[in-house]
């Protein structure tokens, strides 16, 4: 593909939030005005000291950050090639990565003056960060989850109600993410007046991409931190898996500019390329949805197809804008990973690490079982370990179980 | 240029009455009996006709808009077949209005140029295109109205004095106000309010002002019409087409009469609003 590169590839978004011609602002004239509002808001909280001050001390002593940067031994000569090291992310209060970005976005909608919270999850993990910080600072939590994705995911559903969140369960379409997402809009069309809708990925529109990005960044900046620390230089390679895509891009944004480091987003084959799959980069081409131009999977005539994953996390018809041109200015490989691949990811990390992952980084896991043993010795390849795989536990159970029947 | 919107609005206009406008579901339940409905909604008293594009993933519309997309994805219905449908309308009607309605994607895959020229040709007048706001003009707005076609803007109770100069930038043929914050087919719109929000606009544009979403009844219709240049009525008339299908989704001989009737009951308490005012 014949595009021009840029000086950086950190400058992105435009003032209209287009990452070359991904991104933009295609939503309904009602919720305009408030996307311009949350947009002035995040401006002003950027520049405001007190604000990145009080964030700071949140992430320190309630998420647990710094998350540790991991060297996985076992795992490195099992594969005999590249140095393994896994960004723990997982060890995060409540589980994944997705905390970093609803703390940010709370501080946000508690700045805007908003006491109602909306959000949409697939595997739940969104949905539990949400519910956890809402309760945390007295906020009404209401959170939209595929039909589906409430089934398979039964042991998230009912930490959220735990936690004092009103779980909806979407019956509408394929009853799973893209579906969630659908009803959180019609919800903040609805109720935009006192409503703050939390976007988990890396999508919709502008500024979420950019603003979701900007809170996951602390995932790469403390990655190159850490790496000067143990290794006293950048990583060569990382590794991390994309659904909507906001732990890849949290981890990679920093490293962008850095042209030594390879960069590998891995999306989700589900049942293979050919077939049932989520994979909107290998398997999709640009359209518009959800309030952003982006790769998506969609038939001839620009209907949206369903996806699938084995990880409900990862299960939805497109990525972030940022993602897809970083695909097409070429700056960031991506790859994807079947379910089997997945599953067998999955298996190999619990048994050599004592680590059960998330059926998402299960993913990247799995393409680190490729390219790892292609890599030198002295080789770092870090791999983004975004959420640990508590969740899954009940679900690969009953696959596993089934399989050696 | 004048389009078919702007006869129509000036004709209404001479004859003191507001516009009834009707929204349907392109291809609900089925291509065929979709013609049949279009064709029968101005002879029922529809002034102008809003035509829905199907689309997968409605994210402004409500459960019975969402479900007669599906309806009408499931047999078939796509882009081109909407435009086909309009031709085939056109061909005993060349006078009343007719706007397609819907989500960019289907558009933006057809190739906005290519979609512009079948557009026109095909006798589609003017696009409200739901999830393109005035700050993606440069996507369809600026070359639909090149090519010759309205591009009708929403303008939303979120819609602040501020903003309106943007809105009603590059709007033509009329202002199609939305009466709530909300998907269609939800809470009713409330007259008084209206009325205010219609006049609020008025001091910004000379266009036709049409309110839509959470008009149901001929009273209700009526009220509006009161306020407004035009009244627009889709989940009702939906609805009305849902509960004449049988068991299995299809069409049965009562499903054209049923949008048909109630477009005419509307459609009468629309002009009675006038004449009570007269």
């Amino acid at each position: 593909m014949n595009i021009a590169k840029p000086n950086s590839y950190r400058s992105g978004p435009d003032e209209r939030g287009h990452f070359g011609i991904f991104g933009g602002r295609f939503v309904a004239e009602t919720l305009m005005p408030l996307i311009l509002d949350l947009e002035k808001a995040y401006t002003e909280a950027k520049a405001d000291p007190a604000f990145q001050a009080e964030m700071d001390g949140y992430l320190k002593n309630y998420v647990g950050r710094p998350s540790p940067l991991y060297f996985a031994e076992r795992l490195t000569e099992h594969l005999g090639g590249a140095k393994i090291y896994l960004k723990r992310e997982e060890l995060n209060h409540t589980g994944s990565h997705k905390v970093n970005n609803v703390l940010g976005q709370i501080m946000l909608a508690r700045r805007m003056g908003k006491k109602r919270i909306i959000a949409e999850t697939g595997a739940g993990q969104h949905g539990v960060a949400t519910a956890t910080l809402c309760a945390r600072f007295g906020l009404e939590c209401i959170v939209y989850m595929g039909a589906v994705d409430v089934e398979r995911q039964q042991q998230n559903v009912i930490r959220m109600e735990m936690l004092g969140a009103t779980v909806m369960p979407v019956q509408s379409g394929t009853r799973t993410l893209k579906d969630a997402m659908n009803e959180a809009l019609r919800d903040w069309v609805t109720n935009v007046h006192n409503t703050f809708y939390c976007i988990g990925t890396v999508a919709g529109p502008h500024p979420y991409p950019t603003l979701v990005r900007d809170f996951q960044s602390i995932i790469g900046n403390e990655t190159k931190a850490q790496m000067q620390e143990i290794e006293g230089r950048l990583p060569d390679s990382l590794v991390a898996c994309i659904g909507g895509g906001s732990n890849a891009m949290g981890l990679f944004h920093p490293f962008l500019d850095d042209s030594t480091v390879e960069i590998f987003g891995v999306e989700a084959a589900g049942h293979g390329l050919t077939q049932l799959h989520a994979a909107s980069i290998a398997g999709g081409r640009p359209g518009v949805l959800h309030g952003n131009r982006t790769y998506l999977l969609m038939d001839a005539d620009g209907q949206i197809q369903d996806a699938h994953s084995i990880s409900a996390g990862l299960d939805y018809p497109g990525i972030g804008p940022e993602h897809s041109w970083l695909h097409e200015i070429g700056r960031v490989n991506y790859l994807s990973a079947t379910d089997d691949e997945a599953l067998a990811a999955f298996q190999l990390l619990s048994k050599l690490e004592g680590i059960i992952p998330a059926l998402e980084p299960a993913h990247a896991i799995a393409k680190v079982m490729e390219l790892a043993p292609k890599r030198p010795k002295d080789h770092l390849m870090v791999v983004n370990l975004s959420g640990r795989g508590d969740k899954d536990v009940p679900q690969v159970g009953d696959i596993l179980k089934g399989k050696s029947k | 240029m004048t389009t078919r919107i702007d006869t129509r609005f000036a004709e209404l206009k001479k004859q003191g009455r507001s516009a009834f406008v009707t929204y349907v579901m392109a291809g609900d339940p089925d291509l065929t009996t979709s013609l049949e409905i279009v064709k029968a909604l101005p002879k029922a008293g529809s002034d102008v006709i809003e035509l829905g594009i199907p689309f997968t993933d409605p994210m402004a519309d409500g459960p019975s808009i969402q479900a007669a997309g599906l309806r009408a994805l499931k047999n078939g219905t796509t882009l081109k077949k909407t435009l086909e449908l309009v031709r085939g309308f056109r061909k005993d009607d060349n006078v009343t209005p007719l706007v397609l309605m819907g989500y960019y994607n289907p558009i933006y895959i057809y190739g906005v140029d290519k979609f512009l020229a079948d557009a026109k040709t095909s006798g589609v007048d003017g696009l409200i295109i739901v999830d393109l706001p005035p700050e993606e003009d440069e996507e369809l707005c600026i070359p639909a109205l090149k090519a010759g076609l309205n591009f009708i803007r929403l303008a939303t109770p979120t819609t602040d004095d501020k903003r309106l100069p943007a809105v009603l930038s590059n709007t033509s043929g009329f202002v199609y106000y939305v009466s709530i914050a909300g998907i269609t087919g939800a809470a009713a719109a409330d007259a008084t309010a209206v009325g205010e929000a219609v006049a609020r606009i008025k001091r910004h544009t000379n266009l036709p002002i049409c309110v839509g979403f959470g008009i149901r009844t001929p009273e209700a219709a009526r009220a509006i019409a009161e306020k407004a240049d035009g009244s627009v009525v889709g989940t009702a008339l939906v609805d009305a087409l849902k509960n004449s299908l049988d068991a299995d989704g299809h069409a049965t001989a009562k499903t054209v009469s049923a949008v048909a009737e109630l477009t005419a009951a509307l459609a009468k308490g629309v002009r009675g609003a006038q004449q009570a005012a007269e």
